[in-house]
């Protein structure tokens, strides 16, 4: 396993994370990122994994993880107790996603968040042309058997972290092959957000 | 040599101590001397003394847990996880198995003679807990000339010994392995002890415990066995096992046993009073009705115990979300953990049978506390 065989948006989310950072990967699946992040960046890495072949591929890898889904848990740790907390590929299916991004930037200095864009060209021609409910390569599901509960654009979260006061450290935004930059609510098919709490203004 | 071979012919080793040196001062405040502490070695030390587990039994096993005795048919109690190439790793590692005080396989008990008197303990037999189990343990590791474990792991009782090694002894422990177990027993859990307890004293043959020239109370320490059994399976795993099959194809309309399921907790009932004392049975129970390391008792201090903490889905008597609290309680302390709740059928008994899946955990995780990152940068 090296860098170049890792997903797109493994690679990006694994340049964003310094050397030697404790890092929470929620919803980690086997591990390939926490792998390579502990392997050649000698981070602290643990994962959450509610899949049990998943959690043995982990241990098998060395790593630490554990069993359980991403919603309940977090609540156990103490503020700042990761320098890095990573979202990636799991809040469209949580259901109290909201309650999850703000325990995740508790116990978080930064957030890495991704998740596929809803508004992206291909769904839009598909529901506004066709009349169908979108199926694209990063919302490859029919409507009954998704996993999927949420369905965001790339605007709607730059929205949301608006009215939550987030700071956006970093975006990125994913084609099918590489990055985009042009009309990301357009072109994306995944975006990634570094995020991190605003400070809180003086009163 | 097969690489899943049995490691072979084993024998129990004996550790005295408190004759000459001190007693073992009990949590009670009563000092027990002298203590014998039977216990097996199987693999070899190595020059570091670096790669050493404690392999901690439950309730009613002891310390033969692998190989065979001499002329023996039956290995020890968990031969399907120590040996050569298997999870417990017996070409690398060297694996202690300790018996408790308490019991009756070979170390001090309420069955022992008193040297006081000269007749066996009963009711005299001081009250012991795990704690004071673990400190005749760590007596054996001194002994052994071990100043840190790599590991210690056990399930059930076993669990929560290796939860108070890292309670007492927190240096001398590099990783900890409680598998189906518990941070304090559940007052459900102190219920059945105390059901077990009553069954054995309210066996005439009991005899406030002085029964040692008589003969044990077996119908009680049967009954009781057969308590035991029930809190150890699953609802499934008795479907599966027993469903409502019928040892002689028709009912009896007597109140004989009808159904296998009767006729297999006879059984059980019945070897086991060959094999265990009662009134240990009432001894080790109560050690574990006074097990309690929930505030911050698992960690008076600082930690660098890595933890690898496993369950069994369909374990009713310690469930998962026992195993949780303990998990919940190391990512308070940001201790490195891994948690795994294994979809086992089985029960209780999951971690005597569930050898793949646990293999599968614990070898990886033991390569990594010996070998630390180089493992994971070697893959």
């Amino acid at each position: 396993m090296t860098y170049n065989d890792l997903r797109l948006d493994y690679r990006v989310i694994y340049d964003l994370i310094e050397p030697g950072a404790r890092v929470l990967d929620l919803g980690c699946g086997s591990g390939d990122l926490m792998y390579l992040l502990a392997r050649d960046k000698a981070a602290r890495v643990q994962g959450v994994e509610l899949d049990e072949a998943a959690i043995y591929e982990c241990v098998r890898r060395g790593l630490s993880v554990f069993h359980g889904d991403i919603q309940s848990g977090l609540e156990d740790y103490p503020a700042g107790s990761f320098d890095y907390v990573i979202l990636n590929q799991s809040i469209q299916e949580v259901e109290r996603v909201d309650f999850v991004i703000g325990e995740a930037l508790r116990v978080g200095r930064k957030v890495v968040i991704g998740f596929p864009n809803f508004a992206y060209w291909k769904a839009r021609f598909m529901l506004f042309f066709r009349g169908r409910a979108p199926i694209t390569p990063s919302l490859p599901y029919h409507w009954y058997d998704t996993p999927n509960v949420r369905f965001l654009s790339v605007t709607d979260f730059r929205e949301y972290c608006g009215q939550k006061n987030l700071h956006v450290l970093s975006s990125r935004y994913l084609g099918e092959k590489k990055e985009v930059s042009l009309w990301p609510n357009l072109f994306a098919l995944n975006a990634i957000f570094l995020l991190t709490k605003a400070e809180t203004p003086p009163v | 040599m097969e690489k899943t071979d049995s490691i072979g012919i084993v024998e129990t080793k004996y550790f005295l101590f408190g004759g000459d040196s001190a007693g073992l001062s009990l949590e009670s405040g009563r000092v027990l001397s002298p203590v014998t502490l039977a216990y097996e070695t199987y693999g070899r030390l190595n020059g570091e003394k670096s790669n050493a587990i404690l392999v901690l039994h439950a309730l009613s096993a002891d310390a033969h847990a692998a190989g065979f005795h001499k002329g023996e048919k039956e290995a020890g109690w968990w031969e399907t996880m120590i040996g050569p190439g298997k999870a417990f790793d017996t070409d690398k590692y060297f694996v202690i198995c300790s018996n408790v005080i308490g019991g009756c396989k070979g170390s001090t008990g309420p069955s022992s003679t008193d040297c006081a008197t000269g007749s066996p303990y009963g009711l005299d037999f001081p009250v012991v807990t795990i704690a004071d189990m673990v400190q005749a343990q760590r007596r054996l590791i001194d002994f052994l000339g071990i100043d840190r474990l790599l590991c210690v792991v056990g399930g059930s009782m076993g669990g929560m010994q290796v939860l108070q090694w890292v309670a007492s002894y927190p240096g001398r422990v590099r990783s900890a392995i409680p598998i189906a177990t518990a941070l304090k027993t559940s007052p459900q859990q102190i219920a059945f002890n105390e059901v077990v307890r009553q069954a054995i004293m309210a066996d005439p043959d009991w005899k406030g415990g002085d029964y040692y020239r008589s003969g044990q109370p077996e119908r009680g320490l049967a009954l009781a066995r057969m308590i035991g059994h029930i809190t150890f399976m699953s609802d499934q795993s008795m479907e599966e096992k027993f469903s409502r099959k019928l040892k002689n194809g028709a009912y009896s309309f007597r109140f004989g046993p009808d159904f296998e399921v009767q006729g297999y907790l006879r059984y059980r009932g019945d070897r086991f009073v060959k094999r265990f004392d009662a009134n240990s049975y009432l001894y080790v129970t109560k050690a574990m009705d006074y097990f309690d390391l929930s505030g911050n008792g698992l960690f008076p201090g600082e930690t660098d115990t890595r933890f690898l903490v496993i369950s069994f889905k369909s374990d009713w008597l310690y469930p998962s979300y026992q195993s949780q609290d303990i998990v919940r309680r190391l990512k308070a302390r940001r201790v490195d953990t891994t948690y795994c709740e294994i979809a086992s059928t089985y029960g209780h008994d999951a971690f005597l049978l569930e050898v793949e899946e646990q293999t599968s955990l614990i070898g990886p995780f033991l390569e990594k506390t010996f070998h630390g990152y180089d493992v994971v940068k070697s893959l």
